[in-house]
């Protein structure tokens, strides 16, 4: 069909009273920023619904990036007629006679805003539902459950045509909840936990620890193209690569190994806050499941949260295994988290660390170390860069083998 | 009565001609000036092994991936589909061979042609010796397999069917799309196409069909190096592996990859695809000048008509009463370059597997020759061709 406008329909956000203006502004903002390089769309947030028109430009390019949008309900692809009944008949009927398979109930659900027109929403409703019953055979009504429902929206504009609701990623506008950094190591669980912290309307920025000669390039690779899977629901994301290497090394050379994992989460949680505190960031996410390994039992929580009062959300932290997984493909971040490069969290760790840390035996080892000397240098070493939406870096366009191929 | 008369004393074959006429594509293609650059710039900048695990493997492992994201970009199907071989015949050997062992358990029944390559015609040879069962379907008198044979030879047991897309004898495109239909019907039985003659020459919708679960191709055909092809095998299905190693090919065909030919097959592979139809074009207009040309001759049976069911580069023709062999090297006189009807089996002096099995006449199907075409002939060259052939047929009408 010749789509001429996709009609969107707000989330939650219809319920959040005052400030509905901030989230619509927001939304619009995002969807905007998805939809970069379709110059010919043109955007308009209205009170309750977004009419995206389409001007020529591809639906189905839209609907894909749109369905990534968090704040959208449900949308609509639908095609706008002018306000003449024969016309609306016409099209209508070819609209549902396109979707049509045998034995297929529908109704018609009319809206109007524009009071002039000339029939009401019940003589809409009517006759266009006899319209469409006498030249399709074989159709039913049915109204409360019918496989298909015709929209019809009478506006000032014109009359919109649609047949089909399209479900939304649901949730909040990104950035309508504020600014948090998520740990990102590169497994399967913090992308989840990102994805579910984005899904609550949180903007974030990632901050990875990396540990070369330890960590390979690709280990960074792959943690810069999640970010680009999460960056589609949200747009650009800010990257901060935090170098770790020497804290590791130091740990490793000069504390009892069974304390090796709780300290390096001490640090990377204290380093963390501080690049927070520095971008004005209210939360740090993490992607932690209690239980799941040593260091995300509940004593290791309590000697590693130790170091800061700022609020740690942990999204996943009492899913199974499974269900983050499930997420993980949803988002296809899955296939990507389970490439075997060794992230620092792995980078020696100890055959048998404590599950459960004494939080007092841990304050007392790290106060044998340079704690402030090591966190300024890597500080100091931060690479902060941006990530576009869906950007690849595994798997970089490399000029010179594209010249050769 | 055939006669074979030495050409080379002949007064007739003096003529000079200026630069070599090369009509026997689907044998083997020159390698373009562009591919053997990468080859040669991927063999000395790009020798790192990809397995290895410093930057330098990392970047051979980059232009092999990127090598196979290009192939399977243009093939449209997914680079976990494309695994790297050696050749076509590699590639039939492969499937065939893998199939069988990995679905002997559910039965040791197989369908084929009988105008397959060799390389399936004794790869079946062989699984029978090892107690497989294999009907070999016959043709119609134009060369194509019936797709209700098909199901008529399907049993409980049948675990593969394997059907080549062009015949590399004569050109005719096999009815993949009918058959896959059938096949619908029985998902457990793998698919395999030899598709070595079909790649390039527009006919992709004919027999890349969604129910095909292997095609096997090959590079030295469409002006990439020899000692490299691919098989495209489909995501969810399974083979034996080939060779056990060091895991390369996802563990199924272990050997150091070949990098400079497959990073120069892709190159190949994209040439070759820009231009298809520009240059299926051109070629089908060459093949109807000579078609239409020898369709005057009383003395010739043409076995590659001008039709949407043969490929547009093939043309295979009979002149009566002279062996394929002469004609050969008749026009080798000319500085053309044509073949017997398969150049695996001209050597050995035998007939065409794929005309014998038309029930064509013997001593036409000895006369058969093969004129395949590709897109850097030219209408001049053509031109050449069939003045020599004038000639040539005239000369050997006292014979007739």
């Amino acid at each position: 069909m010749n789509y001429t406008e996709i009609m969107v329909r707000y989330g939650e956000l219809s319920t959040k009273g005052k400030n509905r203006k901030d989230f619509i502004s927001r939304l619009n903002g995002n969807v905007t920023k998805v939809m970069r390089g379709l110059d010919k769309l043109s955007i308009r947030p209205h009170r309750d619904r977004m009419h995206i028109q389409l001007n020529g430009e591809d639906y189905q390019e839209v609907i894909t990036r749109l369905r990534k949008v968090f704040g959208i309900q449900t949308f609509s692809p639908s095609i706008k007629v002018k306000k003449d009944f024969e016309e609306v008949k016409k099209v209508a009927l070819e609209m549902m006679q396109e979707v049509y398979e045998d034995g297929m109930t529908f109704k018609v659900n009319t809206r109007r805003s524009d009071h002039e027109f000339e029939l009401d929403t019940n003589e809409i409703n009517l006759q266009l539902g006899d319209y469409i019953f006498t030249n399709i055979e074989g159709i039913q009504a049915e109204m409360r459950k019918p496989d298909v429902k015709l929209l019809v929206e009478v506006r000032q504009d014109g009359i919109y045509l649609s047949n089909q609701v399209i479900k939304g990623a649901g949730g909040m506008p990104v950035g309508t909840a504020g600014k948090a950094e998520l740990m990102l190591s590169g497994g399967i669980d913090s992308p989840v936990a990102g994805y579910l912290a984005m899904k609550r309307g949180v903007e974030l920025e990632m901050v990875h620890f990396y540990s070369p000669p330890y960590t390979s390039e690709n280990a960074l690779r792959k943690a810069k193209e999640l970010t680009g899977k999460l960056a589609a629901y949200s747009g650009p994301i800010k990257f901060i690569a935090v170098p770790f290497t020497e804290i590791q090394e130091t740990i490793k050379s000069e504390l009892p190994e069974g304390y090796l994992m709780t300290i390096q989460r001490r640090f990377m949680m204290r380093l963390t806050d501080l690049i927070r505190e520095r971008n004005n960031g209210l939360a740090i996410f993490n992607g932690e499941a209690v239980g799941q390994v040593a260091s995300q039992t509940l004593e290791s929580m309590v000697a590693i949260n130790d170091v800061t009062n700022t609020p740690i959300l942990r999204p996943v932290s009492n899913m199974d295994k499974n269900e983050i997984i499930e997420i993980a493909e949803d988002i296809d971040t899955f296939d990507l988290s389970i490439q075997p490069f060794e992230d620092c969290c792995t980078v020696f760790a100890p055959p048998s660390p404590k599950t459960r840390p004494n939080l007092e035996k841990a304050r007392f080892y790290e106060s044998k170390l340079d704690v402030e000397g090591l966190i300024q240098r890597s500080l100091d070493g931060i690479v902060v860069s941006t990530v576009m939406p869906n950007e690849e870096f595994l798997t970089q366009e490399d000029t010179e083998i594209n010249e050769l191929l | 009565m055939l006669y074979d008369i030495k050409v080379k004393n002949s007064v007739l074959f003096e003529t000079v001609v200026d630069k070599m006429i090369y009509f026997d594509n689907s044998a083997t293609t020159k390698i373009n000036a562009d591919v053997l650059k990468t080859y040669e710039k991927v063999s000395t900048d790009f020798y790192g092994n990809p397995s290895s695990l410093h930057k330098y493997g990392e970047k051979a492992f980059q232009m092999l991936e990127t090598s196979r994201q290009q192939i399977a970009d243009l093939l449209k199907v997914k680079p976990s589909e494309i695994f790297f071989t050696s050749s076509g015949t590699e590639g039939d050997n492969w499937v065939i061979k893998g199939t069988a062992m990995e679905k002997r358990v559910f039965g040791k029944h197989i369908i084929t042609s009988s105008i397959e390559h060799p390389a399936v015609l004794n790869s079946m040879k062989q699984l029978e010796k090892l107690g497989y069962e294999v009907t070999y379907l016959p043709v119609d008198s134009e060369g194509f397999v019936r797709p209700e044979d098909v199901k008529k030879a399907i049993r409980k047991e049948t675990i593969l069917v394997s059907i080549m897309a062009v015949n590399n004898e004569i050109g005719s495109i096999q009815p993949i799309n009918e058959i896959a239909a059938i096949l619908n019907d029985y998902p457990t039985i793998h698919f395999h196409v030899d598709a070595v003659q079909a790649i390039g020459k527009n006919i992709d919708e004919q027999y890349m069909n969604d129910r095909v679960d292997f095609m096997t191709f090959s590079g030295h055909k469409f002006h990439a190096p020899r000692g490299v092809g691919f098989v495209y095998y489909k995501n969810g299905k399974r083979i034996e592996d080939l060779l056990s190693g060091g895991g390369q090919e996802n563990n199924q065909r272990s050997s150091t990859e070949n990098t400079p030919a497959i990073a120069a097959m892709a190159k190949a592979l994209r040439m070759l695809k820009e231009d298809e139809v520009n240059s299926a074009q051109r070629e089908s207009e060459l093949k109807e000048m000579l078609v239409k040309h020898l369709e005057q001759k009383k003395n010739v049976t043409i076995f590659s008509p001008i039709s949407e069911n043969f490929a547009p580069n093939i043309v295979c023709f009979s002149m009566h009463g002279v062996r394929g062999e002469t004609v050969v090297h008749a026009f080798e006189q000319y500085d053309i370059y044509i073949s017997t009807t398969s150049a695996c089996s001209s050597k050995k002096g035998v007939e065409s597997g794929t005309l014998k099995a038309m029930h064509v006449d013997e001593n036409i199907a000895t006369s058969a020759v093969r004129v395949s075409l590709d897109n850097t002939n030219t209408k001049e060259e053509m031109q050449e061709f069939i003045n020599a052939l004038d000639k040539i047929y005239e000369h050997f009408q006292i014979l007739n």
